[in-house]
């Protein structure tokens, strides 16, 4: 099999705030794996191997937030020697669950946590890698689809766009033949404000979409305050739903803020 | 065509028989709390005893008193399901030797008996049959998915309470389209199945299954059932005013009230049965091959609306009004025929509670005030 790639691009995965469940992803690729180290070329990845090359890389793909002054400066010099730089997962693409304390005190939640607060460097906010520099392109998810991770490396190995959908989670429901949970069974469910790309597993199994690829492309969140209003669910647990991995997203937060 | 009543017993050697033929059986059967199309096996599958409830953004599966076999309306599945499948494989690509090499997908080689297939179905299918199937651009996928298919349908005793298939003239009688029809009968200690064949290959199956001949007063209560049927929809739809109703209306205030309901979750399109968009794939592996996939898609979705780089119709305002426009108005213009068939699946699987027959009906009476006034 002859291909047209005749050099392997160079790719550095980097870590901020967050559980690593998304680059662990990288290695879940357990089937595609040797396909994936046969057309990149890991030059820094510390969680998966202990050798390590210097920049500049080709591609980073960048998983977590900024919270801490470090990060935000670390961020700048990753941006620097990488010609394009991928975020993946909701704490890179929204802030994350951490990005919670963006409307608490992080003072108090420091004193109540630690034996010695005044050690902790913590920014007071948990902040989206494209706040800080340009973003080539955002892999949602929280963690994101194993699937759609190796479609956008393929893309961007191949020059060519990626296939992940930017419309409902309801796509996917019907897709697969899964009947509304919110309609014959008076769930509540945030498929219909939430971006496509879990394959609508929640709904699969008779469960609400908990929302975690963030908001889809033109989300009518008074709509779904008014459907859930029906099936007497309140205020504050549509905020709640709001406020979970992609809770600092631009229209989650703006809606939690409105209804709070 | 020959037509003859069967009793239960006898009924449930359809399905096993259809098989024998090498059908793959597609029916109604009870999953996820509804009634919804799939592979069935047996009677046994069959929702028996079991009815459904709709209205507007709701629906329940609920017990009947009796143990009748299609005592249900319809389903948030649809046939189309299977004749124009949510991902289909159109082409592949490869590297070879002298350079590219194109691969058209095979058509497959199913061959389905649809069960169940209500007259608004049937309609449906022969609308799908404009956009797929007629013209140089026929999808052969489809073409040969539905030559090979076999149709049972069933005349409707249930009406569910948002269909209206009465006033757009595609039900509650299956009329033609079906290889055979069934009319099903159960009252007091009476549970048969009057069946009729509208083919060579239904009346051959007929033969099949044993029965006693119809009688007038058989086809006389096939009739009373059809009536009763069209009798208790409480929705309708002003089917010849729709087209002047709503491409005069394009600027009408009431886009706006709709857009601010509607969640643009596509479920209306993607229940529909007669929806067809959708959206071409092109994956590459990382072994150097391509595949070009056919995804169903929405009129709803902003990104399917993107020429050019840019999105044609930006607001939930537009989409709304192309979807209804396009089924309600322009279908006609295209493919002569209004795009819908009065199944009411687009008013149930609302989540937020539109109702196409409500908003027509708003429509006219507001361009009727405006014109008195």
């Amino acid at each position: 099999m002859t291909t047209t790639v005749t050099r392997r691009p160079t790719v550095a995965v980097w870590k901020f705030a967050s559980c690593d469940g998304c680059q662990l992803t990288i290695l879940d690729c357990e089937d595609e794996f040797l396909s994936i180290v046969g057309a990149i070329d890991i030059a820094y990845f510390p969680e998966a191997t202990r050798a390590e090359r210097g920049g500049p890389y080709d591609l980073s793909i960048v998983e977590g937030s900024i919270t801490t002054v470090h990060d935000a400066e670390r961020i700048h010099d990753i941006r620097a020697k990488s010609k394009a730089l991928i975020t993946i997962g909701a704490c890179a693409t929204a802030g994350g669950i951490q990005a919670l304390k963006n409307w608490a005190d992080v003072d108090e939640f420091a004193k109540i946590v630690y034996a010695h607060p005044e050690y902790i460097r913590s920014l007071s906010t948990s902040t989206p890698i494209s706040d800080h520099v340009t973003v080539d392109f955002e892999l949602r998810g929280c963690p994101i689809s194993k699937h759609q991770l190796i479609d956008v490396i393929d893309a961007f190995v191949h020059g060519r766009k990626p296939n992940t959908p930017t419309h409902t989670v309801c796509v996917e429901c019907k897709l697969r033949g899964t009947t509304c949970v919110m309609v014959a069974h008076d769930t509540p469910c945030m498929g219909p404000i939430t971006q496509a790309g879990c394959g609508a597993l929640c709904p699969a199994f008779n469960r609400g979409c908990y929302g975690c690829f963030g908001p889809s492309e033109s989300p009518n969140i008074e709509a779904l305050r008014e459907a859930w209003h029906e099936i007497g669910v309140d205020d504050p647990h549509l905020v709640q739903a709001l406020r979970t991995f992609n809770a600092y997203a631009p229209e989650f937060k703006e809606a939690s803020e409105t209804y709070a | 065509m020959a037509s003859k009543v069967v009793g239960v017993r006898e009924f449930d050697s359809l399905i096993p028989l259809l098989r024998d033929r090498g059908y793959d059986v597609i029916g109604p059967t009870v999953d996820e709390g509804t009634i919804v199309l799939d592979h069935v096996a047996t009677s046994a599958d069959l929702p028996i005893g079991w009815t459904d409830h709709h209205d507007k953004g709701t629906y329940s599966l609920d017990k009947r008193a009796d143990e009748a076999y299609f005592g249900y309306a319809v389903g948030p599945r649809t046939f189309k399901r299977w004749l124009y499948p949510p991902r289909q494989t159109i082409l592949t690509i490869e590297h070879a030797e002298t350079g590219l090499v194109f691969k058209p997908e095979p058509t497959a080689d199913e061959r389905y008996a649809f069960v169940g297939v209500r007259a608004c179905e049937i309609a449906a299918m022969e609308i799908q049959d404009r956009v797929f199937a007629h013209d140089a651009f026929a999808d052969p996928h489809y073409v040969e998915r539905r030559a090979r298919s076999l149709i049972v349908g069933v005349n409707c005793a249930v009406a569910g309470e948002t269909c209206f298939c009465d006033s757009m003239g595609t039900g509650p009688e299956c009329t033609a389209g079906y290889d055979l029809v069934i009319t099903e009968v159960v009252s007091g200690e009476r549970h048969e199945f009057i069946v009729e064949s509208g083919t060579d290959e239904g009346e051959t199956i007929l033969t099949e299954l044993d029965g006693r001949p119809t009688t007038p007063a058989d086809r006389k209560e096939v009739r009373t059932i059809i009536e009763d049927t069209a009798a208790s929809m409480t929705r309708t739809m002003p089917k010849d005013e729709t087209y002047s109703l709503l491409t005069e209306n394009l600027e009408h205030p009431i886009w706006d009230s709709i857009a601010e309901r509607c969640l643009n979750c596509t479920n209306c399109t993607l229940v529909c049965p007669t929806c067809f968009c959708s959206t071409m794939e092109d994956m590459t592996d990382l072994d150097g091959r391509a595949v070009r996939k056919r995804r169903w898609d929405s009129c709803f979705n902003r990104e399917f609306t993107f020429l050019h780089g840019h999105a044609v119709r930006f607001t939930t305002k537009s989409r709304y009004r192309q979807w209804m426009t396009h089924k309600l108005a322009y279908w006609y213009d295209q493919f002569g025929t209004s795009g819908c068939v009065g199944c009411g699946r687009c008013i149930t699987w609302c989540p937020a509670k539109i109702d196409i027959t409500e908003e027509i009906a708003h429509l006219a009476e507001q361009t009727r005030e405006e014109v008195a006034t």
